[in-house]
């Protein structure tokens, strides 16, 4: 697998204002990333800088191995940009703006229009090709934005929030679209939709602050910010009869009953074990052989949303240290 | 080149497809015709001089007006109109240079000014046909001219680069052509040797000698150095969103 976005101490700094500190990640060759934070986290900042559109304060980056301002134009020919405010000329005919973006691409006459019409076929709006953008739907537009960052298919996407503003249909029609386009390019997605992230990206890379506070799989952060591992149990019986059995289990470190559940017939206990340990057949065992009742017994994950919020309100704390090793080290 | 092309391209369609576009040029041209007509009639009531110099002195000095008043309206929305809309921002990001983009805007005021220019040769023309008249002198007024609306274009591309709203960029315009044309008004308050050096500056006294029939290598200079002095300006501020983080 190869590099294909590499950042490498990215910071801007506007006068006195540090926008974005000092950012470094380096994405593969296919990966979808979605890049996370709340609003002013310093994203849009960091995009414009992989994207050309200014240079970094201090730092580099290169796109498919072109120095974004060393060697600036094959970087931005390697790209397609799909930016927040995607607002294409709305004076325009659909396929008349492609062919525009086309000609700023650099594509060769002779194949701007059999160009322009593969981007209008993968992106669904072979339709919508003669009316005007500006009298296209919200999520039309969209797919024009999408079409055109197809343009001269470059190895890398960036997209940021392609489904802000649309509604609940259009949102699952692009993130399809998008989802499809990732298999043979390298997607960056910002956004700060969590659901979005689970259901289409590889990685995540959350920022906060002008900072990268961490850049991996959802699991493996998890496993980054937890230093356990969390099931729920809901058990018929005495409450601290079953406490007991459950503390006898090997690997089990801590079970908290859930104090909310107190009169009902049946308790909710979780019970936190050693990372590495999967011992959820122990602890059915030692329900199930001290004479309980073993309603569920499921392993509890961190989601998305919990991760985010750990990461960007402890921004301050623990978890930065390390994160930014991992953001430096890349994978 | 083909960058700057479709850039233009892509501008003169935006004129040419809203209303405003026939309104400027409909203004321009009622202007000039009234100019045209009424400098006529003055010519042959009060006239009995040389013509060459003259009818069209007058003709192309009115001329100036008029593109004094449409031409900031033409290039106001070039740079400020993406801004405020955001389409600028990836025009930033396909592989095309700053320079390329005020270029192909240039190119696009500058043949809709054309456009307006040769339909206000229409009175001329209609004119020879009944008094025949040496061809020199007025197209000498209309170097001048199309020289003065380039030099005009470029200071409102510069000043459509510093802002996105649009009225903002026009007053700019009026506030520095204005300013190089009342420059030289203060000749009495003025030492004579400051009037002396102001009166290199002043964009309308190297537009007279075109006006009067006359073209010399000095005012075609300084109308190219005023051109190139505001496209360098537009290409500085459209760099500067390198540190003021405004795209």
């Amino acid at each position: 697998m190869s590099i294909e976005i590499d950042a490498e101490h990215l910071r801007k700094t506007f006068g006195a204002t540090v926008a974005v500190h000092d950012v470094s990640f380096r994405i593969e060759r296919g990966e979808v990333v979605g890049f996370l934070g709340p609003n002013g986290a310093g994203k849009s900042t960091t995009l414009r800088m992989l994207t050309g559109v200014f240079p970094p304060s201090a730092g580099r980056a290169t796109i498919a191995g072109h120095d974004v301002v060393r060697d600036s134009l094959a970087a931005r020919r390697s790209l397609g940009y799909l930016p927040e405010r995607a607002a294409p000329y709305g004076e325009m005919p659909v396929a008349r703006y492609l062919r525009f973006i086309a000609e700023m691409k650099g594509i060769e006459a002779r194949a701007l229009t059999a160009a322009v019409r593969e981007v209008m076929g993968a992106a669904g709006i072979e339709r919508v090709a003669h009316r005007l953008v500006g009298n296209l739907s919200k999520g039309y537009r969209q797919r024009v934005g999408i079409a055109q960052a197809l343009l001269g298919a470059p190895p890398v996407l960036i997209l940021d929030e392609p489904t802000s503003g649309l509604d609940p249909e259009q949102v699952t029609e692009i993130r399809a679209l998008v989802h499809g386009l990732g298999s043979e390019r390298t997607v960056i997605l910002s956004t700060h939709i969590l659901s979005e992230v689970e259901s289409i990206c590889s990685r995540v890379m959350i920022m906060n602050r002008g900072r990268v506070l961490a850049v991996d799989s959802p699991a493996r952060l998890e496993e980054h910010l937890r230093p356990y591992r969390e099931f729920a149990a809901d058990v018929v019986g005495p409450r601290d009869a079953v406490l007991l059995a459950l503390r006898a289990v090997p690997h089990v470190v801590q079970v908290v009953p859930d104090a909310s559940a107190g009169a009902a017939a049946s308790a909710r206990f979780t019970i936190r074990c050693d990372h590495g340990s999967d011992v959820r057949r122990e602890i059915a065992g030692a329900i199930v052989g001290g004479g309980f009742g073993l309603l569920e017994l499921r392993p509890v994950v961190m989601t998305l949303e919990e991760i985010f919020l750990t990461l960007v309100h402890d921004g301050g704390g623990s978890a930065p240290a390390p994160a930014a090793e991992r953001a430096d080290a890349g994978n | 080149m083909r960058v700057i092309r479709a850039i233009a391209r892509r501008e003169l369609a935006a004129y040419f497809g809203s209303p405003t576009a026939y309104v400027l040029i409909g203004v321009y041209l009622v202007l000039s015709g009234y100019f045209f007509y009424s400098d006529v009639a003055l010519f042959v009531t009060f006239g009995a001089q040389v013509l060459s110099t003259g009818l069209w002195r007058f003709v192309f000095v009115d001329y100036r007006l008029v593109t004094l008043l449409v031409l900031p309206l033409v290039t106001m929305r070039l740079f400020a109109e993406e801004r405020k809309l955001g389409t600028i921002e990836l025009i930033w990001t396909l592989p095309v240079k700053d320079y390329q983009v005020i270029l192909g805007k240039f190119l696009a005021a500058w043949v809709f000014f054309a456009v307006i220019v040769l339909l206000t040769m229409i009175p001329f023309v209609v004119f020879r046909v009944f008094f025949p008249f040496e061809l020199g002198p007025p197209i000498a007024g209309y170097t001048g001219l199309m020289l003065l609306g380039t030099a005009f274009i470029a200071c409102g591309i510069a000043a459509s680069t510093l802002t996105e709203n649009q009225v903002v960029a026009a007053m700019l315009t009026y506030g520095v052509l204005v300013f190089f044309w009342f420059m030289t008004w203060n000749e009495g308050v003025g030492d004579e040797k400051i009037i002396r050096v102001l009166l290199l500056f002043s964009l309308f006294d190297h537009y007279y000698n075109f006006a009067s029939g006359s073209i010399q290598t000095v005012d075609i200079a300084y109308f190219l150095v005023f051109t190139l002095f505001f496209l360098f300006v537009s290409l500085r501020s459209l760099q500067s969103r390198a540190w003021r983080g405004v795209v």
